[in-house]
């Protein structure tokens, strides 16, 4: 039997994987989708967390996440786009220009 | 199937929103005027918004004293709201009139640019009346994505895009931990409602030290803690801040701090009042770390943009301190200092907008020699900015400072209160750096004498209005902020 517990620790690792992802890799789309990946591993939390408590609030909730990352998809898209047409790359180590 | 729209009208009422509602109809109908007009007009753009800003601040303004709930209680439109509302108006608006002229000079004169303002005043607005997760998360969504394309706004400059895309990067990151303390905190009390999680927290005492519950709280603190700037979540603040356009910059000092301020203190006040030892002790921590971050790397700064992005981070500082304090005088205190702040900061980045020239390679200490007298008026403006970021009397920042660290005291935070007059005193070196600079060199830039735009002006003069009235007479908006709080 599939428990909350199980989708919860699932989750977390989900989470987890996405933060070590975002904190390691150097391809601005890389970390992106490590974000998503953080993005969907808390919706999943709240719909399991939704059908365990048997509340509906979570998956309305997960709507909105959903809305919000695809925004957000859009405009990080046309900035990663924006800064390859100038700098050829979008590794986060040529993001050097403002530094101390 | 009828009932169940009169269920759901009864619970919705519009009064509750309105406010943003208007803000947000300007900017699309801004949006939609644009698109008749040549490229590259953009001065019915600034009188349209701010035509904007003043309705919803009538609005604002009428409904103070006169709370309005609606959406099942999502959105709260009370005294706390309508006070940071206003700090967001006066952000956007000093912000748009220093932008038009910034915008031609810096070869973008592109009229989308005042809708996003106007969003993310919209978006502020929500994050400061929401009293449900959803609102206050979608308020900070709106705002935030306002922001990212703001930051970036100048595409063809690669500080700019890098700017953009930094702050993109970190912010979604700092909402993923924002939402997952958000699910933690609705797994253990089964509501997203502020209200009935601080009811729920206080009737089950078990949970308090539960660690779903303080992992959520955690969690969520450090989505805020992001957006205000506070260290150790400060890093993109300075590279954001210094490739931004400088309005921009200046906006997001003042109106999305004050609104990350507003979101987070009326969470903790509401969800988590059953915790308050515990969070006040992590924010004492965190108030010191980021004073002193913020003042002692402020110092080595010689690009201004960069060293007022340092200030910022240690103004947030302060105004952290009154959130420790927790008590009447220290909240109030904490929404007198963002609205300050607000006049005090924008009014400095606006005279770097005028001070700067195409490209802005010039505004560094060195370029700043002889400013004062080859621009005597901008001088005197900086000048009287630059005392209040100190925290001299009679300005803004010294009465703001002097009733935040009171609360410290009349809660028993000696110490907090002397670590953050110490700060202050360190703030006066590099601060005092600039007027060094302003006063007592030979100018090493050829000043050719410049006509200043007349809304930059305007902006600079409300600016200096306000830094010297609340710093004159700062009783009034005081009784006003204590009216405020909960």
């Amino acid at each position: 039997m599939i428990s909350v517990y199980h989708y919860m620790t699932v989750s977390a690792i989900l989470f987890a994987l996405g933060t070590y992802g975002v904190l390691t890799r150097r391809n601005a789309i890389v970390i992106f989708m490590c974000i998503e990946l953080m993005l969907n591993s808390v919706n999943l939390t709240f719909i399991a967390l939704s059908s365990h408590l048997q509340s509906m609030d979570g998956q309305i909730f997960v709507m909105f996440v959903m809305v919000v990352a695809a925004a957000e998809a859009a405009v990080g898209l046309a900035l990663m786009i924006t800064f390859y047409r100038n700098r050829d790359s979008i590794d986060v180590d040529d993001m050097n220009l403002l530094k101390l | 199937m009828e009932n169940l729209v009169q269920i759901a009208l009864q619970n919705v009422n519009m009064a509750a929103i309105l406010p943003s509602v208007i803000l947000t109809c300007f900017g699309m109908g801004l949006l939609l005027i644009s698109v008749f007009l040549p490229r590259g007009t953009t001065r019915h753009a600034v009188w349209i918004s701010m035509i904007g800003l003043l309705v919803t601040g009538l609005f604002v303004y009428t409904g103070w004293g006169n709370p309005q709930y609606g959406f099942n209680d999502a959105v709260a439109n009370d005294n706390y709201a309508a006070f940071f509302s206003m700090i967001f108006l006066f952000a956007a608006g000093l912000t748009i009139l220093m932008s038009d002229d910034y915008l031609h000079r810096e070869g973008y004169p592109v009229s989308e640019y005042y809708p996003l303002i106007l969003f993310a005043t919209a978006g502020a607005m929500w994050m400061a009346s929401g009293t449900d997760m959803m609102t206050i998360f979608l308020g900070l969504e709106v705002m935030s994505i306002s922001l990212y394309v703001l930051a970036g706004f100048f595409r063809g400059q690669v500080r700019s895009n890098e700017a953009g895309l930094k702050y993109f990067l970190l912010g979604a990151f700092s909402t993923g931990f924002l939402l997952y303390g958000m699910a933690l905190i609705y797994g253990v009390t089964g509501s997203t409602k502020l209200t009935e999680i601080g009811i729920y927290l206080n009737a089950h005492a078990s949970l308090l030290d539960n660690p779903m519950t303080l992992a959520g709280l955690v969690l969520l603190s450090i989505g805020f803690l992001f957006k205000i700037a506070v260290a150790p979540f400060h890093m993109w603040t300075p590279d954001v801040y210094e490739g931004a356009p400088t309005p921009i910059a200046a906006f997001m000092s003042a109106g999305p701090k004050a609104a990350a301020f507003a979101a987070f203190l009326r969470i903790m006040e509401y969800c988590f009042f059953s915790l308050k030892p515990e969070w006040t002790a992590m924010l004492w921590v965190l108030a010191v770390l980021t004073m002193v971050i913020g003042n002692v790397i402020a110092i080595s700064q010689t690009n201004i943009k960069r060293m007022l992005a340092y200030s910022s981070i240690a103004h947030a500082g302060y105004a952290l301190v009154g959130m420790v304090a927790a008590n009447e005088i220290g909240y109030s205190g904490l929404l007198f200092y963002m609205l300050a702040y607000t006049f005090m900061n924008i009014g400095a980045f606006a005279v770097l907008t005028l001070a700067g020239k195409k490209g802005e390679d010039n505004l560094t200490l060195e370029g700043f020699s002889g400013f004062g007298f080859k621009r005597p008026y901008l001088g005197v403006a900086m000048t009287i900015f630059l005392f209040s970021l100190m925290g001299l009397p009679p300005s803004a920042g010294f009465s703001g400072k002097f009733f935040i660290f009171a609360g410290a005291v009349d809660a028993g935070y000696i110490w907090l209160a002397i670590i953050g007059v110490l700060n202050s005193a360190v703030s006066l070196y590099y601060y005092l750096r600039v007027m060094v600079y302003m006063y007592f060199r030979d100018p090493v830039e050829d000043y050719a004498w410049v006509t200043l735009p007349a809304a930059a002006v305007i902006s600079i003069v409300i600016a200096i209005l306000g830094v010297l009235y609340l710093g004159v007479i700062p009783g009034d908006v005081m009784e006003l902020a204590k009216l405020a709080i909960f």
